[in-house]
């Protein structure tokens, strides 16, 4: 079985996210650039799979810039077995449009019975990558997943909606975006991080997955960006016996209860 | 954005998917349609089992969508997003329609990703409001947590636009609606199996956390399940819906669902009460663009205090219930 798991490097959400005003790309110098902590989740889920299953192989698969390899090494010393890197100066500033068709190229040429993404990213926060590749690739999807097992050639588990939570499953091959309810990752021990080192990571361009960013399909672009004033703090009281009431006056005399 | 001339333009049609359970449209339903009514002429999209999209076609109407496509699905309920996937592609093909505007909920952007990729149309997430200029129609968008105002538009062609639950305060008139059977042809990719469904409990007269006009969320500062109990109290007080730092729900207070965050819930209600939360960065990141911020917590330095209207430092165990004795006398008029 060969398990593709999708990672994403965004800026660390501990810091401060800038927007560059006049191009309206992330401005990657302000704020550290990490792996998505969702993606080291389903990087965990695939170790766990391939663990139980015995012959399994995990790849990653990523699209960024060259710093996004330091999370492919991460992962591969969390125990995936390899990764590609699609790295093109042409991706810069990509849309969902154009992300998921390049996602979907580099996930076809692995065959994989299996995909797992985060159920969405912290900077883009879409949620719609892995229902997108998983149309490109012809595949079921299975998205907001709190667990996810394989057996008998499906795959299964708890998806939660905002409605409720539904028992699924679909024949591989089938994408598959986890929730946070899904176990943490595990901490790259000494040996992985030694290991991770010779492990395979290969750089493909657009021309290596066959594709351009052509400008006949339709791309979703940003027309205007602007910066909201910092929210400032109002009123800030220590509570002297009175807190409840003076908090009460606030609210009745602002018109909120 | 060039000189928008509405007379013109109005009556392009706008798709709107009406998502619904136990037989009444979702509250996305009046949402999406009042800002499809202003851009363009709303034609909503209903997919029910057979039998039950009669009601649901109407109450659309009342929503105000002029022109109702019903598609019957015998496998909705049992096949995950296909049925709508394949009765959105079968309405575009049918109305032509400006834009596609599709709930930012689990189920919807599933729908508008394989839609978007199906039809090769341009994908736009999350909006939290709509627009027109002389080019068609523009999303407007709230990122990194709401610092950020952005807008967007399809280079060309249509644009299916995800909208956020609660953002748009616009409702159109109800109207009688011209109701038309749309025939859907299914798609061949494989879909996954609905084997069972458990609808979530919500406590009765609370309302749902997305598109709440007041949230109460808690923290870790409640300390345990049976503490948290207070948040649901004031909330009920309030009559507001319950939300809760990721710290919360991964210590076990509360269900996932109820998550506002970078990675759970976003909300904008007129009022936001934050009780024994700390607001890490990806907490603010769900909710500093509420109306009114209100905070709670023993710790004076907590970051959410540089983010609140109005702030207590102090014990939620005993501000909470002097707060709630305060509003119920004010409401018994004492």
């Amino acid at each position: 079985m060969r398990i593709v798991v999708l990672v994403k490097e965004v800026p660390d959400t501990y810091g401060d996210r800038l927007l560059d005003l006049e191009t309206g790309l992330a401005d990657r110098a302000a704020s550290e650039r990490v792996l998505d902590e969702i993606g080291e989740r389903a990087i965990e889920a695939a170790v766990v799979i391939k663990e139980a299953a015995g012959d399994a192989e995990v790849v990653l698969v990523t699209m960024g810039p060259e710093s996004a390899s330091t999370g492919l090494r991460k992962g591969l010393a969390m125990g995936a077995d390899r990764a590609v890197h699609v790295l093109d100066a042409e991706l810069a500033g990509a849309d969902l449009t154009l992300t998921a068709e390049t996602l979907a190229a580099a996930v076809r040429r692995e065959e994989p019975d299996l995909v797992i993404a985060g159920v969405l990213s912290t900077d883009g926060t879409g949620a719609v990558i892995p229902a997108m590749v998983a149309e490109h690739l012809g595949a079921a999807h299975l998205t907001s997943m709190n667990s996810i097992a394989v057996a008998d050639g499906r795959a299964s588990g708890v998806r939660a909606t905002d409605l409720g939570t539904a028992a699924v499953s679909a024949a591989l091959p089938a994408v598959v975006s986890i929730t946070e309810a899904m176990p943490e990752a595990r901490f790259p021990n000494f040996k992985g991080i030694m290991a991770a080192k010779k492990k395979p990571l290969d750089a493909v361009s657009l021309a290596d997955l066959g594709l351009t960013a052509s400008l006949q399909t339709p791309r979703s672009i940003m027309t205007s960006i602007a910066q909201k004033p910092a929210r400032s703090g109002g009123t800030v009281i220590v509570d002297e016996g009175d807190g409840g009431e003076r908090l009460a006056q606030f609210l009745i005399s602002n018109k909120l209860v | 954005m060039g000189g928008t001339d509405m007379s013109a333009t109005s009556t392009d049609p706008i798709l709107v998917l009406v998502e619904h359970a136990d037989g009444v449209p979702l509250a996305s339903a009046a949402e999406l349609i009042g800002a499809a009514a202003a851009v363009g002429s709303p034609v909503a999209l209903v997919v029910a089992a057979p039998g039950a999209g009669a009601a649901l076609a109407a109450a659309a109407g009342s929503l105000g969508a002029g022109r109702v496509l019903l598609a019957e699905s015998d496998t909705l309920g049992a096949v995950l997003t296909a049925p709508l996937t394949d009765a959105l592609a079968a309405a575009v093909d049918a109305v032509r329609p400006r834009a596609v505007l599709i709930p930012n909920s689990v189920e919807g952007r599933d729908a508008a990703a394989r839609l978007a990729v199906r039809i090769g149309a341009a994908l736009a997430v999350d909006a939290v409001g709509v627009d027109r200029d002389d080019e068609g129609v523009l999303s407007k968008h709230s990122v990194y947590g709401g610092a950020y105002d952005v807008v967007a538009a399809p280079t060309f062609g249509l644009p299916v636009i995800t909208v956020r639950v609660g953002a748009v305060d616009a409702r159109a008139a109800a109207v009688e609606p011209a109701i038309e059977t749309l025939v859907v042809e299914a798609s061949s990719i494989p879909a996954a199996t609905i084997e069972s469904f458990e609808p979530v409990v919500a406590a009765a007269d609370r309302p749902e956390l997305r598109g709440a006009k007041r949230v109460v969320s808690g923290g870790r500062g409640l300390g345990s399940v049976e503490k948290f109990v207070l948040v649901e109290q004031l909330a009920d007080a309030l009559g507001a819906a319950v939300g809760a730092s990721r710290a919360a729900v991964d210590a076990g207070y509360i269900p996932q669902s109820h998550q506002v965050g970078q990675t759970g819930v976003s909300v904008a209600p007129q009022l936001y009460v934050a009780l024994g939360i700390s607001g890490a960065i990806q907490h603010r990141a769900g909710m500093q663009t509420s109306k009114t911020i209100v905070a709670i917590n023993t710790d004076a330095d907590a970051p959410i205090f540089q983010i609140a209207d109005f702030g207590v430092v102090g014990d939620v165990f005993t501000v909470v219930p002097q707060l709630i004795e305060a509003l119920q006398a004010k409401k018994s008029g004492s």
